[in-house]
């Protein structure tokens, strides 16, 4: 029978260690400094868009590349037919109201982000607003075709 | 003579299932009276810590090695298949949510349910085989509150912690390999990571995960020791039937968990 002693610290080890390890999974893995985005810290801004493309929930919002927070949901207007896209934004973070987003992508294939290009207004965005200015997702397909399509145009106009 | 076979099927299939039942309606009052008397057991921290020491910290090296390893095969396969599509720089998010979500809580409770609740089953086995347990009654002593009771509990408290570490030193294993022996970028490897992984998507639901894989292994191997028939061939049936009605168990309701936690978007 080993000692209580030797037990006792050996199990103060164990779980000191077991919750050191979710410290680092917190901190290190999950990087909570970008999530610390609690209710109290944020404000909701809207934008809609004519198309999304492939725009998920929890998508980054950012600004000059900076994450500023975050895609808190995607919704469909029936009435207009547009996208409308919650953000949820760092209150850290303060943007004119004339504020433009663009659906970004990064790098050829990766996953799509919100991109915010501040304007010039003098007055910041409030929780619950909406942005004007917006830039649907490029769909890659669209492209294509229309490439193809100007291609076409440009072989009749040649032969002509 | 035809419906005679038939008839006897349906009884052993009846009695299959009514012994089923009749045992897991056992399983559940056994789980009332353990949390009923888990006062008494977290009372006497002493006893629960002892069990900690044994369900866990003894089960350190073989999650510390295992996670280890497998996180260096993941680190290996996902290289091998991420370079094909010139996302290499990926690596560290696949390897972080497959070990945040899934390999960890899950592999950690097999390891766990046979290093760990084997031996539970066993020494519960054997106390009542040499009729310790009927003794403590004799003696006024609640054997569910001063056996049990602290081996559950050091199992339940065990458990998460076990996944934790089993998690990081599998994050440990990938980045050994694709950074260390492979050569890819430190600083992709973890940015890449951090803007995969989310604090309460990830990391907490595994945790919960690793929680209720916890409380059903522990469940499961003081249900069998206390039930075992006592014998040495009864005790070595226990031990069998808890590990495989755990590794069962925690895949069951790993898919349910994650069918609630992870419906995508």
């Amino acid at each position: 029978m080993m000692s209580k002693r030797i037990v006792d610290i050996w199990v103060g080890a164990f779980v000191l260690g077991g919750l050191a390890s979710i410290m680092f999974l917190a901190l290190k893995v999950a990087n909570q400094s970008t999530f610390a985005l609690a209710a109290g810290q944020t404000y909701r801004v809207q934008a809609r868009f004519d198309n999304i493309g492939g725009l998920k929930v929890r998508a980054p919002v950012k600004s000059a590349g900076v994450l500023v927070g975050r895609v808190a949901g995607v919704r469909f207007d029936n009435e207009s037919f547009e996208a409308v896209v919650e953000m949820e934004l760092d209150a850290a973070y303060r943007f004119p109201r004339d504020t433009a987003a663009k659906i970004l992508t990064s790098g050829l294939l990766g996953e799509q982000y919100i991109g915010l290009a501040a304007g010039g207004d003098t007055a910041s965005l409030k929780d619950g607003d909406t942005l004007k200015i917006t830039q649907s997702a490029i769909v890659l397909e669209n492209l294509i075709g229309q490439f193809l399509y100007s291609k076409a145009a440009d072989g009749n106009g040649k032969k002509e | 003579m035809m419906a005679r076979g038939l008839l006897d099927l349906l009884a052993a299939l009846g009695g299959r299932v009514n012994g089923a039942v009749v045992r897991l309606g056992f399983a559940s009052r056994f789980f009332l009276a353990v949390l009923a008397g888990s006062g008494t057991s977290l009372r006497r921290l002493p006893l629960t810590i002892r069990e900690i020491y044994f369900a866990g910290v003894l089960s350190l090296v073989i999650i510390v090695v295992s996670a280890l390893f497998v996180g260096m095969v993941l680190g290996l396969q996902g290289y091998d298949t991420l370079v094909r599509y010139g996302s290499a720089e990926a690596l560290g998010t696949l390897v972080a949510l497959s070990l945040t979500r899934e390999l960890g809580p899950v592999l950690a409770a097999l390891l766990f349910a046979s290093r760990a609740g084997s031996a539970i089953t066993a020494e519960i086995g054997l106390m009542k085989t040499t009729e310790q347990l009927s003794a403590m009654e004799m003696m006024a002593v609640d054997p569910v509150a001063r056996i049990v009771g602290p081996r559950f509990w050091g199992g339940v408290i065990s458990m998460p912690l076990l996944a934790a570490i089993f998690t990081v030193v599998g994050i440990f294993g990938g980045y050994l390999i694709g950074v260390v022996l492979i050569g890819l970028d430190p600083g992709s490897f973890w940015s890449q990571m951090q803007n995969a992984v989310d604090l309460r998507e990830d990391i907490v639901n595994g945790l919960i995960k690793a929680a209720v894989f916890g409380v059903a292994v522990t469940l499961i191997a003081v249900f069998e020791g206390y039930d075992a028939v006592p014998t040495a061939e009864g005790v070595s049936r226990a031990t069998t039937r808890t590990v495989v009605t755990s590794a069962l168990a925690v895949l069951a309701l790993d898919f349910v968990l994650t069918a609630f936690m992870f419906r995508g978007v």
